[in-house]
């Protein structure tokens, strides 16, 4: 099961497949969040954003990352989908859905898969701008870091 | 010397020009590997910012490397 439970995606999908697939009638709630393509970070113009993955170990680690939910919450099921490719503002970058039997669990399981994601699975972002300029977001930092010293 | 495969994403990929390359060494681990990649190709990230991955699983940076290993140097990660 575990094994299927994180996804990468190459092309915008609809969140009701997920979803829909986690229909169970031991299920008391159903908790999902969506990250979308923001228009903006750090006081810049984003237009779109290109999300690149090492494939391999981020199925892997995602995977991981859902077997430590259901180690810690009490849930029935749960999917996460991360997009890669070239997205457009309002596009979903990435969708987390849990059910439970009761709306903690799903609540604070949905949170857990979503921060741990974000901290640990191989997937870089590159914001273009408004501007015409690019970059790899938390890299480029850490590039004018070292030129700095 | 020994052959390793490695695998360029994101910063580093644009970097090198390319996506992946088998490379002779004489580097005994990740770090050591990096610092010639580094002085060769004008990578920007020290091995602090980076994690890296050996055949598919995170390692240390002071794994023993061995013919034919996968290296994949990984810099901060974005999803979400």
């Amino acid at each position: 099961m575990t094994q299927e439970s994180f996804l990468l995606a190459g092309k915008a999908f609809d969140p009701r497949d997920p979803a829909s697939s986690m229909k169970n009638p031991a299920a008391g709630g159903f908790s999902s969040f969506e990250g979308w393509v923001r228009n903006h970070n750090e006081g810049r113009d984003v237009i779109s954003l290109e999300y690149e993955a090492y494939p391999d170990l981020a199925n892997r680690e995602g995977n991981r990352i859902i077997d430590e939910a259901f180690k810690k919450f009490d849930i029935i099921d749960t999917r996460c989908v991360h997009r890669t490719g070239h997205l457009q503002v309002g596009e979903i970058a990435v969708w987390v859905g849990v059910t439970a039997k009761h709306r903690q669990d799903a609540f604070r399981s949905c949170r857990y898969i979503i921060d741990e994601v974000k901290a640990r699975v191989p997937i870089w972002k590159k914001e273009h701008y408004a501007d015409g300029h690019s970059g790899w977001v938390r890299c480029e930092h850490c590039e004018a870091h070292v030129h700095r010293h | 010397m020994k052959t390793i495969r490695l695998q360029y994403f994101a910063i580093l990929r644009e970097k090198r020009g390319q996506s992946e390359e088998s490379r002779q060494t004489t580097a005994t681990c990740p770090a050591e590997l990096y610092g010639e990649l580094k002085a060769a190709f004008h990578f920007p990230l020290t091995t602090e910012q980076l994690r890296v991955a050996v055949n598919g699983e995170f390692s240390a940076m002071d794994t023993p490397l061995n013919e034919g290993d996968e290296v994949v140097y990984i810099p901060p990660v974005a999803g979400g």
